[in-house]
């Protein structure tokens, strides 16, 4: 199997969110949306722009499907021709005209004609609206990505994200152009069916009416009454995949401790149960089809009776007849259409619903009215406002950072940062340490803005960093996260990432700077290879050197590292270290640190515990003090 | 593929009868559109009158008509008819059938010659109603000769002289005084039951087939899911490795279900389409053979047009998927960069970059929409074309008189159907090569043979050497399948009971493998690995790993409870016993700080514990088991300092007597073990103590070096 499909299977496979879906789609439940209305109007307003467009769709859907329905009406003659033809020519009084049926011939041959191209017409143009809509609802989501707080994205996976981007808005997409269109050709052949029955015979189609709808109440009967097998055929089904998934997953474990007939006994358990359910549920929407069938067979064979007795008593000629049997079979299908078109409305809005509630979720706060500007002033970066008094003032960038009376709680409920205070001089490093869980990054979040403070203030020489707008504080800051993020071009592209104004030569020092530069050498296409999700000639640790060269590249005034602790090979390990060492010099440095060397470096030190910050101060200092740091520092060196 | 056919075998039988059933539903749903051209034909255009033999007759008329009739039909004439009043005839109501084709095409003919001789058609000469009585004095051959010669120049054909014959005994009837009207309905009310009967068996056949395929569809997937699990489960880590664990996953749940519903789909349409198609021909052929043209005309025109459709259509649907997997992608980057692109002020270029990949993908897909928005009215004309073309053909061969108008009417009906086959069929080959790959994933899984095997006769390693656990790796050298180069080799130590032994070296050394070796998750390549000093190879592999505890790198639990997971490898372990492997593994407070304790329930992939809690539980696990040897495979990482500096003292008090292997990353770790070996590029860099290891070995001084300052190192 190539990588690419190993890939592809590990993505969730469209229309199938949270779970699998079982055979069959006929009779399957359909998640509802919470509001109907709302999700269906708000999606209203996108396509509403498309008004015009719309209302040609409407109309050349219903002018295709009037030209096809006059059909049968127009052939009934061509066949009343030929009937009294054949009578005529028994009573040796004549023949079958052909001239006038080939005229007919023609004339049906012009409907049909007209009739497929409107409804061509009318899908290329539906097509374009509906592809135009899935475009916009896919670039407002991607714009409102960035717009959104980064809290919003702690509590959901990224997965739910990505299936509104794909299999939502795919959804909407297909089931928009269905149902608009099967809603005007299902409307419209009915009313026009019922209208041409009517002509002919309204004895005939009174019948045929009290028929007909059968198939309907029975079909949805049978739903009904299948809906909670279905639901229970998902969950067996569910639990089965979840099984496998799990069981596959600690296949080693689940041998290393001799677990196996376990499992197995498990396994066949569950599996029996989702056999029961599967073939009961597979049954079930499979006798829609039949039932469905033989009430449509019934309005066939009833036209036949009446219409040959009306035809035996010679008030219904043979052509009238035949039309009718053709109308009979398409006043079936819209009636199970329109049926079905529910569910589909439901599909769409249950997706437009999921769609339509990323794009109102709440977004960042707005940027302040006069905000404090970065800018470079006869080459010396200067911080620019207005005073009290409203002139405008400018000075020079120094870089102090001052924490005051800090508090912030992911949950409001719940502070994990309490009530910090702490001033880092321009110049100095700071190491963040502490346990895992302890909310060593929170401290980062805040201090770029990913969150804002809920209590005190953050400060950067004496300015709130709120009066700030976002852009112009975090270009102050580089940043090199633990888990390396790259995506998907090459390598240089990647390191130009931490400034996109770079030019080649810059983005070669940087690489030289950071150590990339002589792995990177020996890649068979060097800088320009590609990186991407299979990249296997790229380890870990070389991932890390090209972010490093990423915040050299952007050469912040206050640095922030995240300091690996996943092992990599020793001699790429020397060069992260050499790597962020360079990078850090003369600069201010946030560390988040798991390396005690790189700890006793640091000019400060946070002691993080429970997700407060509990001690700070130099190594010696907390050592002395005989705190949290100091046990912790101890207990590596205890004898196990 | 062939290979899951015997997973059919089962319910063979109920294939058979769903087979069966099938054909009875196609059969029947061919038979509607024949009794409904006889209700036309009969029925409507025939007054009820279904050939050409009368059932009552009076003299006067049967005397006419036997004049045209020779002896051997006159015989027939007599044994069937039976005077019924003074002047009329009836028909016995036990005719056999051979006598009624006789005697339908006497009538026929009679009838023909009798409404020649009436209309004047037939001129004998003689003047106006004395034709008959001229008639009478001829001899039989004589009357024959003027027949023949007749209806060779009147060159009737069948419709024309059936709709005659039914209004000469329509007309017949009214003169005896029967009620045309009545006998008409008769036959359409006849005629009609036969339909419902026919739509009804149409309707059981297909239940009765829905649910058999139901059954063996649903029962085919267990059957296949039940082996499937059986055998990865018994698979070594070669074979894991090999298929991959999410690769393993989908054959297992999505192709397995995909072979379902595509067997399901095989009892109901892939059967039902070709014999509905071939039925559909041979109804059609039966009513008009020189019309055949037109069926293949049309099939034609399908393929072609679906030939260019698809050909257009199909390298942008292959693309396809490459611009919706990148659309994925970038929106998958832009999610688990929204840090750093927030960072570097980069939003405008990834909305940049996202609105490239949405807007070729909209491109794309607007494209294949609109090629395949041909597809409905394309079908639709040429399914109406194919009806009209029917029609004009139709009224010539029923000018010709060799059709009749409900036999046009039932052709269309064969035409659809046939046209309609043939799209199914198509479908169905649209469809079966996909099916085709997920049956061969499936059955590549059934077809692998696990690389280890248990031997013929293992020996019992438990009581040898004194069963205390002993682990020595002799020379050993490993190569992972498929792989250039080595993992491990020339690997030779021995884990010593009561000694804890530990394993350091960066990614890639070849630690983890060592772990692997042990528990015989692989064979070596070359060498051998010991357990009591017997080769794993020839012990049960049941037997050795009772031996082991194993707390593996990646932590896995399982749904249930914790202390269902404690216990799962010391299936009747008590509480006590599962309390004291928590305590050791420092998961003791975090469990009893839980809501439900022992009982709170892991939910799948243990997401709703941390990490590190993870971690612990894996640990306990382990240790809930009696075994000798104990193997934690890099399984401190997720410990904070202190939380590991705990657990490895009580491991210290606890273990005594066993064998302990360690795999770690921290020197803090491993500082203390009896025999440290160090692993560079899978091979022995060095072996010793702490301080040996300072001063002989540099792969363990640099590693030292980046954890710890030099005045630690001392």
């Amino acid at each position: 199997m190539s990588a690419e499909e190993k890939r592809r299977e590990e993505q969730p496979q469209p229309g199938q969110r949270g779970g699998h879906r079982g055979p069959g789609g006929g009779g399957m439940p359909v998640e509802r949306a919470r509001d109907f209305k709302g999700s269906i109007g708000k999606l209203m307003k996108y396509i509403s722009r498309h008004k015009a467009k719309l209302v040609v769709v409407v109309l050349f859907a219903m002018i295709s499907t009037v030209f096809n329905i006059v059909g049968p009406k127009v052939l009934a003659r061509a066949t009343n021709e030929l009937a009294s033809g054949v009578v005529a020519l028994a009573r040796g009084a004549g023949s079958i005209n052909f001239a006038y049926i080939g005229r007919i011939l023609l004339i049906m041959l012009a409907l049909y004609g007209i009739s497929a191209g409107f409804s061509y017409l009318q899908a290329w143009i539906m097509t374009g609206v509906t592809n135009e809509v899935t475009y916009r609802l896919r670039r407002d989501i991607s714009e409102k990505l960035h717009r959104i707080p980064l809290r919003y994205y702690e509590g959901v996976s990224q997965g739910e994200v990505l299936s509104r981007v794909t299999n939502d808005v795919d959804t909407i997409n297909q089931s928009m152009h269905q149902s608009i269109v099967q809603i005007i050709t299902s409307c419209t052949t009915l009313l026009g069916v019922l209208y041409m029955m009517l002509s002919i015979s309204p004895l005939m189609t009174l019948a045929l009416v009290a028929v007909v709808p059968l198939s309907a109440v029975f079909s949805g009967m049978i739903i009904k009454r299948s809906q909670g097998l279905f639901k229970s055929n998902q969950r067996y089904l569910g639990n089965v995949n979840g099984h496998i998934e799990e069981t596959y997953g600690g296949q080693t474990v689940i041998r290393a401790f001799r677990n196996e007939d376990a499992r197995i006994e498990e396994f066949n358990e569950i599996n029996d149960k989702l056999y029961g359910s599967a073939w009961k549920s597979s049954f079930l929407s499979g006798v829609i089809q039949p039932v469905v069938g033989f009430i449509g067979n019934l309005g066939y064979v009833l036209v036949c009776i009446l219409g040959a007795v009306m035809a035996g008593r010679g008030s219904l000629s043979l052509g009238d007849i035949q039309a009718f049997l053709q109308y009979v079979r398409s006043f079936n299908q819209p009636i199970s259409q329109v049926a079905n078109i529910s569910n589909v409305l439901q599909q769409t809005a249950a997706a437009a619903e999921r769609v339509f509630e990323f794009l109102g979720e709440e977004e960042l706060s707005a940027e302040p009215a006069e905000p404090v500007r970065i800018e470079n002033r006869d080459g010396v970066m200067s911080l620019v406002y207005k005073d009290g008094d409203g002139r405008t003032v400018a000075h020079p960038f120094r870089g102090n950072i001052e924490f005051v009376n800090v508090g912030f709680g992911y949950d409001p409920e719940h502070k994990v940062i309490k009530n910090f205070s702490a001033f880092v001089g321009a110049g100095q490093k700071v190491a963040i340490v502490g346990p895992t869980g302890a909310g060593k990054t929170t401290i980062v979040k805040l201090l770029m803005r990913f969150y804002d403070v809920q209590q005190g203030q953050i400060l950067i020489d004496g300015h709130d960093i709120r009066d700030f707008t976002r852009r112009d504080l975090r270009s102050l800051f580089g940043m090199v996260l633990q888990d390396t993020w790259l995506y998907s071009d090459t390598i240089r592209e990647n390191i130009r990432y931490g400034r996109r104004d770079a030019g080649d030569e810059e983005v070669l020092s940087a690489a030289r700077a950071a150590r990339v530069d002589h792995f990177v050498r020996t890649l068979p296409k060097g800088y320009d290879v590609e990186i991407d999700e299979e990249t296997t000639n790229i380890s870990a640790g070389q991932k890390q050197l090209i972010t490093i060269a990423r915040a050299v590249l952007a050469d912040p005034e206050v640095l922030i590292l995240d300091e690996a602790t996943s092992s990599v090979d020793t001699k790429t390990e020397v060069d992260i270290q050499r790597a962020m060492n360079g990078l850090m010099e003369d600069r201010t440095s946030f560390v988040i640190a798991h390396r005690l060397s790189t700890i006793r470096d640091c000019d400060v030190i946070f002691m993080m515990k429970d997700g407060d910050i509990v001690e700070q101060g130099s190594h010696r200092q907390l050592i002395e003090a005989n705190g949290a740091y100091a046990e912790m520092y101890n207990s590596q060196f205890e004898s196990a | 593929m062939k290979k899951l056919i015997k997973y059919l075998k089962p319910y063979a039988l109920l294939a058979v009868l769903c087979v069966s059933l099938v054909f009875l539903q196609a059969m029947c749903e061919l038979k509607l559109p024949d009794h409904m051209s006889d209700m036309v034909n009969i029925g409507v255009q025939r007054y009820g009158i279904k050939d050409a033999v009368p059932e009552r007759l009076s003299a006067w008329t049967l005397g006419r008509l036997r004049l045209f009739m020779n002896a051997e039909e006159t015989a027939a004439l007599e044994r069937n008819y039976s005077a019924d009043t003074a002047d009329t005839f009836k028909l016995s109501a036990d005719m056999g059938s051979e006598d009624r084709e006789t005697l339908n095409a006497a009538f026929t003919k009679a009838f023909a010659a009798v409404s020649a001789v009436d209309s004047g058609e037939l001129d004998l000469g003689v003047t106006c109603n004395a034709e008959y009585a001229a008639l009478e004095m001829m001899s039989e051959s004589e009357r024959e000769t003027l027949l023949r010669s007749y209806m060779e120049a009147a060159d009737m054909g069948e419709s024309v002289t059936g709709q005659l014959v039914a209004m000469a005994i329509r007309a017949e009837y009214e003169r005896l005084g029967m009620d045309v009207g009545a006998y008409q309905l008769a036959y359409i009310k006849r005629t009609g039951v036969k339909m419902l009967g026919v739509a009804l068996l149409v309707c059981a056949a297909g239940i009765g087939a829905g649910y058999l395929g139901s059954r063996i569809a649903a029962g085919f997937s267990r059957d296949l899911r039940r082996d499937v699990f059986k055998k990865v489960i018994g698979f070594s880590s070669n074979e894991i490795n090999r298929f991959s664990t999410a690769s393993l996953i989908t054959r297992t749940t999505n192709d397995i279900q995909q072979m379902q519903v595509v067997v399901t789909m095989l009892f109901r349409i892939a059967m039902f389409a070709p014999i509905m198609g071939v039925g559909g021909v041979i109804y059609a052929l039966r009513k008009s053979v020189s019309m055949s043209w037109i069926l293949v005309l049309a099939l034609i025109v399908l393929i072609g047009m679906l030939a260019v459709i698809f050909s257009v259509a199909t390298p942008r649907f292959k693309i396809m998927q490459k611009l919706v997997d990148r659309l994925n992608l970038v929106t998958r980057e832009n999610l688990s960069g929204i840090m750093v692109s927030r960072a570097y002020n980069t939003q405008e270029f990834e909305m940049q970059r996202f609105d490239r990949a949405n807007a070729e993908l909209t491109q794309n897909s607007l494209f294949i929409n609109r090629v395949m928005a041909l597809m409905n009215p394309v079908m639709t004309i040429v399914m109406n074309g194919l009806t009209l073309i029917i029609i004009w053909a139709g009224s010539h061969q029923i000018a010709r008189s060799s059709m009749q108008i409900g036999d046009m009417m039932a052709y269309m009906q064969y035409a659809m159907h046939v046209v309609m086959s043939f799209l199914f069929v198509s479908m169905i080959f649209i469809m079966l090569p996909r099916a085709a790959v997920s049956g061969d994933r499936v059955a590549e899984i059934l077809t692998s043979e696990s690389a280890i095997r248990d031997p013929e006769t293992p020996r019992d390693m438990r009581r040898e050497n004194g069963g205390i656990g002993t682990v020595e790796f002799r020379n050993v050298s490993f190569k992972y399948p498929d792989a250039e180069e080595y993992a491990l080799k020339d690997i030779s130590f021995t884990a010593k009971a009561g000694e804890t032994t530990a394993f350091i070296g960066s990614t890639g050394s070849g630690k983890s493998t060592v772990m692997n070796l042990i528990p015989r998750f692989y064979d070596v390549t070359e060498g051998a690995v010991l357990v009591n000093g017997v080769d794993v190879r020839e012990a049960a592999q049941r037997e050795l790993r009772e031996q082991i505890a194993y707390v593996p790198q990646k932590n896995v639990l399982f749904t249930g409870t914790i202390e269902e997971n404690i216990k799962l490898g010391a299936p009747n372990a008590g509480r006590a016993q599962v309390e004291r492997a928590a305590e050791i593994a420092q998961a003791k407070d975090f469990i009893t700080g839980k809501e439900h304790g022992y009982e709170e329930y892991i939910s799948q992939g243990g997401t709703n514990v941390s990490g590190g809690q993870r971690q612990r539980l894996a640990i306990a696990r382990a240790l809930a088991v009696d075994a000798p040897i104990y193997l934690f495979d890099d399984s401190f990482s997720a410990l904070d300092f202190k939380t590991d500096a705990a657990l490895r003292k009580a491991l210290a008090k606890n273990m005594e007597g066993r064998t302990i292997i360690i795999v770690a990353q921290r020197i803090g770790t491993i500082k203390n073990a009896e025999q440290i070996i160090v692993l560079d590029e899978g091979r022995i860099a060095g072996k010793g103590t702490h301080d040996e290891l300072m001063r002989s070995c540099s792969v363990y001084r640099e590693i030292a070096k980046s954890q710890l300052r030099e005045e630690e190192l001392a």
